[in-house]
């Protein structure tokens, strides 16, 4: 059988033309705008809390609408973006270093590896200056110069300092601002927070994006909530991976239900594989940590130079070192983006020069740092870094170098969503990582919040009105039958996971997909990798539906059933990432294919056959999907093989 | 190693609950306290029997979802350390460990060790923030914030919500939790003008919330995996004064 077939291209984004500069100007102006007193009568519906969905949610409803908000954490406050370490990236050109909006423009389409858009490239970098200025206005604590005045710092992929921070916990100040910002319309009762509620399935009712039906995780109760517009931003599906840097509640459900429902699904096979994570050390392992890029401003990354070296690192004397990134990328150095540091790892380790117990490891070394710099001050930068680090391996980095390896850690594929974040559904918008647009192929380090915030604060919130003026939309409530259906669909496929009651826990199935999709659809995919992935995940999705063990009932906290019904939809996805991969007959950033290699092993883009969004449409399930193409175009940026030389 | 477990089961609110006994063997170090749980949920779940319910997320000690009182410790024997960042090189072969849920009338029990702490989100919720609607934000350098006061300000910022130190509070108090917010804010310059209306709001909405008052017991700020200092709660107390006594938070000009 066909894996896919070719659709339709897709012929408009809805981006304005004329000169790259005026496009979200033009946008914004020609915009509809739904007068005051008509927002009130409006329900938008938003899944998740993290920064695009905690600020898109009290955005819209600092703005009058009537907003309905979900998250499957017990609070708003724990959605994952708090996890974000390292910081936020902007325009501001503080440093006067040379920075601008159309470099950090520049920066984003070359880190992205020419697969990102370049008109949402180019919003993203105008608009970060203004989410600086928000988060500062709401009291996030960033990081200052005794003047008292804001401090950045360098992140990979640029050669200026445009990141801001709070020590290592940028996410958590930046989501605590949202949350704040949103706690502040709860109290106010614009906003209807409704926590630990999933959702499982989208409402259409005559083409439109209409509501969504949620459980209840304490009290099983399954409800369908009606809305004039539904925002998804429920975040990335690295989880597929099982290990991953991801909170382990993080799920594609709600992406992949609107999927199922005709929402395309664009470049899934785009995975970031972060270079600075802390090595697994057994099988019992649950999740996987990351230790921030910052990292890579003071740690310098090395192995030794000779094969199976097990010396004490201390005692491997300087001129048996390889410092492969410096020695690899002079002008870059440690400093190289993600996708580069992370083959390169793999590439060592699979020369046999890895590091610790597994041999799956390399250096991270702060002695030069602390040499130069003094203790205290690796300590103010990143103590709480090097505690985390210490509580999980029991090493003390300030006296031995950290031992990291590369792990999943962000998606950039997501649905398809035009210039204005809407999907192929009508009235179904999507922000976040959750969605595809800004970042390609690759992802730079600093780059998610800022494009979370830009999303959540300023762009939904004008887009969203443009759609939901050109209504008012027939009134439609939970009984309509298309409501009715997806309720019963939901109750069906939760009565299904209930009833299997075979002799395998749900995480074991979890873990040998993510053992799958590490080896085939990883750092390294292959042609035979990939078909021989294909088949394994189909025989295991068979399996998981004849053995899978659930235990209690649907009408209870049951989180065994939570996890079944998300690894459920992993299995699919799993599918059509390794064909996305599969088809794409090229290496480009994340996606890095062993057939597609420049001579010294860099990644070789075929910009003639490939230089395209590749969205796929959902047909049913075990029959092809079919690709639609979105041509990308290059006005400003050139493509050029990518060199950080 | 080998360990015995005793866990908290309840059913549900209405259920009165008990310590229920588990051997758990072949413990490995490196595990987290977390993951040794997920062996014993994989063996209960495959014996036909109800898991142990426990919240968890990020798993990296920021989300502040998990919270367990091991040993009648909140978040366990390590400062500093959430219960998911805690390794099992912390407990020693053959050792008896108890594992209970937050308890403070504020928090009720849901399920085994799931808590519900919305009254958190309550007390943000009267006045934890600084309004400032998206898009009225004036450019970020017009107001220079001294860098001591930032980093006191980010200090207190880093509370990650769990509720530990309401769980260690011998009168259930949620004073620690509510002072880091208001210290955060009230140490920027930016959230001087709702000042005393938020401690007013912040303070009330604690104290509906059915937590307990603040006798300077400090066992908080012991089981804080983020250090959030005692001093804030001082802080809290004079903001407290200040509106309440000479009407600073509703009399202009004052």
């Amino acid at each position: 059988m066909e894996l896919f077939t070719e659709g339709d291209p897709i012929a408009d984004t809805k981006a304005p033309a004329g000169p790259i500069e005026k496009r979200w100007e033009t946008r914004r102006f020609e915009a509809k705008l739904v007068n005051p007193a008509n927002r009130r009568k409006m329900t938008v519906i938003v899944v998740g809390t993290g920064l695009a969905g905690g600020s898109a949610a009290a955005t819209l409803a600092e703005q009058g609408y009537h907003v309905k908000s979900y998250c499957y954490q017990d609070s708003p406050r724990r959605a994952h973006s708090i996890a974000a370490q390292g910081g936020i990236n902007a325009a501001k050109n503080y440093r006067n270093d040379g920075d601008s909006v159309h470099r950090l423009f520049y920066d984003t389409v070359k880190g992205g590896d020419f697969r990102s858009r370049e008109s949402n490239v180019h919003r993203l970098a105008e608009v970060s200056v203004n989410i600086i200025d928000q988060c500062v206005a709401q009291g996030v604590p960033f990081a200052r110069e005794y003047g008292g005045l804001l401090d950045t710092r360098s992140f990979g992929g640029a050669q200026v300092q445009r990141t801001f921070y709070a020590r290592g916990q940028t996410g958590q100040q930046l989501l605590l601002g949202a949350y704040q910002a949103l706690e502040r319309q709860i109290g106010l009762g614009n906003v209807e927070m409704n926590a630990r509620h999933e959702m499982l399935e989208l409402v259409i009712v005559d083409g439109k994006a209409r509501g969504i039906v949620v459980r209840d995780l304490v009290t099983g109760e399954i409800s369908t909530e009606m809305a004039d517009a539904v925002v998804l931003a429920s975040g990335g599906y690295g989880n597929v991976f099982y290990l991953s840097t991801n909170a382990k509640g993080c799920n594609v459900t709600a992406t992949w239900r609107a999927h199922r429902k005709g929402a395309y699904f664009a470049n899934p096979c785009y995975t970031q594989i972060h270079p600075t994570c802390i090595p697994v050390s057994g099988d019992h392992q649950s999740k996987l940590t990351l230790m921030s890029e910052s990292l890579r401003n003071d740690g310098r990354v090395w192995v030794p130079k000779n094969k199976g070296d097990d010396r004490n690192p201390r005692d491997i004397p300087e001129d048996e070192r390889d410092y492969y990134l410096e020695r690899i990328y002079p002008s870059f150095g440690n400093l190289v983006p993600r996708d580069i540091a992370s083959r390169a790892a793999k590439n060592v380790c699979d020369e046999g020069r890895g590091v610790g117990p597994t041999k799956l490891g390399v250096y991270l070394d702060f002695a030069d740092a602390i040499d130069r710099l003094g203790r205290k001050a690796i300590e103010a930068k990143y103590g709480n870094l090097f505690e985390m680090y210490e509580r999980i391996t029991g090493e003390d980095p300030y006296e031995v170098p950290m031992r990291i390896y590369p792990a999943v850690h962000y998606t950039m594929g997501g649905l398809w969503v035009d210039y204005d974040l809407q999907s192929s559904i009508p009235g179904l918008f999507v922000i976040g990582e959750a969605n595809f647009s800004d970042h390609g192929a690759n992802r730079l380090g600093a780059s998610a919040l800022m494009q979370g915030l830009a999303d959540g604060y300023f762009v939904l919130p004008t887009t969203i009105a443009n759609y939901l003026a050109s209504g008012p939309l027939d009134k439609v409530d939970a009984s309509h039958p298309a409501a009715v259906e997806a309720r019963t669909d939901v109750e069906d496929r939760i009565q299904r996971l209930l009833a299997v009651n075979g002799d395998r826990t749900v995480d074991s199935f979890h873990r040998e997909l993510g053992q799958i999709m590490w080896e085939h659809c990883g750092m390294e995919r292959s042609e035979a990798g990939l078909r021989k992935a294909i088949g394994e995940i189909r025989d295991l999705r068979d399996a998981f539906w004849q053995r899978v063990k659930v235990s209690g009932t649907g009408e209870e906290l049951n989180q065994s059933l939570e996890k079944a019904g998300r690894v459920a939809d992993f299995f699919e996805l799993a599918e059509l990432m390794c064909i996305d991969a599969l088809h794409r007959e090229e290496s480009c950033g994340g996606h890095f294919r062993a057939e597609h290699q420049t001579p010294d092993g860099e990644a070789q883009r075929d910009d003639e056959k490939f230089a395209y969004v590749a969205a796929w449409e959902f047909t049913a399930t075990g029959e092809p999907s079919v690709l639609h193409k979105e041509d990308l175009k290059f006005e400003y940026v050139h493509p050029t093989q990518r060199s950080y030389k | 190693m080998n360990l015995t477990l005793r866990i908290w089961r309840q059913k549900g609110p209405e259920d009165k609950g008990r310590m229920v006994t588990y051997p758990v063997n072949d413990v490995s170090p490196d595990m987290s306290f977390l993951e040794m749980l997920d062996v014993l949920n994989e063996r209960l779940i495959l014996d036909g029997e109800d898991p142990v319910a426990f919240d968890h997320d990020c798993r990296e000690g920021i989300c502040g979802m998990c919270g367990l009182m091991i040993n009648g410790d909140a978040h366990g024997p390590q400062r500093g350390t959430t219960a998911c960042q805690l390794h099992m090189r912390q407990f020693t072969d053959g050792e008896t460990i108890d594992i209970e849920p937050w308890r403070a009338s504020a928090f009720p029990v849901i399920k085994d060790l799931v808590v519900n702490r919305g009254a958190f989100d309550k007390i943000i919720a009267a006045g934890g923030y600084i309004t400032a609607p998206t898009g009225s934000a004036p450019e970020a350098h017009s107001t220079p914030v001294a860098k001591a006061n930032a980093d006191a300000a980010f200090e207190s910022a880093a509370c990650i919500g769990c509720g530990a130190c309401v769980a260690a509070c011998p009168n259930g108090s949620g004073m620690l939790f509510t002072a880091a917010k208001l210290t955060q804010l009230s140490l920027l310059p930016q959230g001087q003008p709702e000042r005393y209306t938020r401690v007013i709001g912040m303070v009330d909405a604690h104290d509906e919330a059915g937590f307990g008052g603040c006798t300077n017991a400090g066992e908080c700020t012991v089981v804080c995996p983020k250090g959030i200092p005692l001093n804030t709660i001082g802080r809290l107390n004079r903001d407290y004064l200040a509106a309440t006594t000479k009407g600073a938070g509703n009399t202009p000009g004052s």
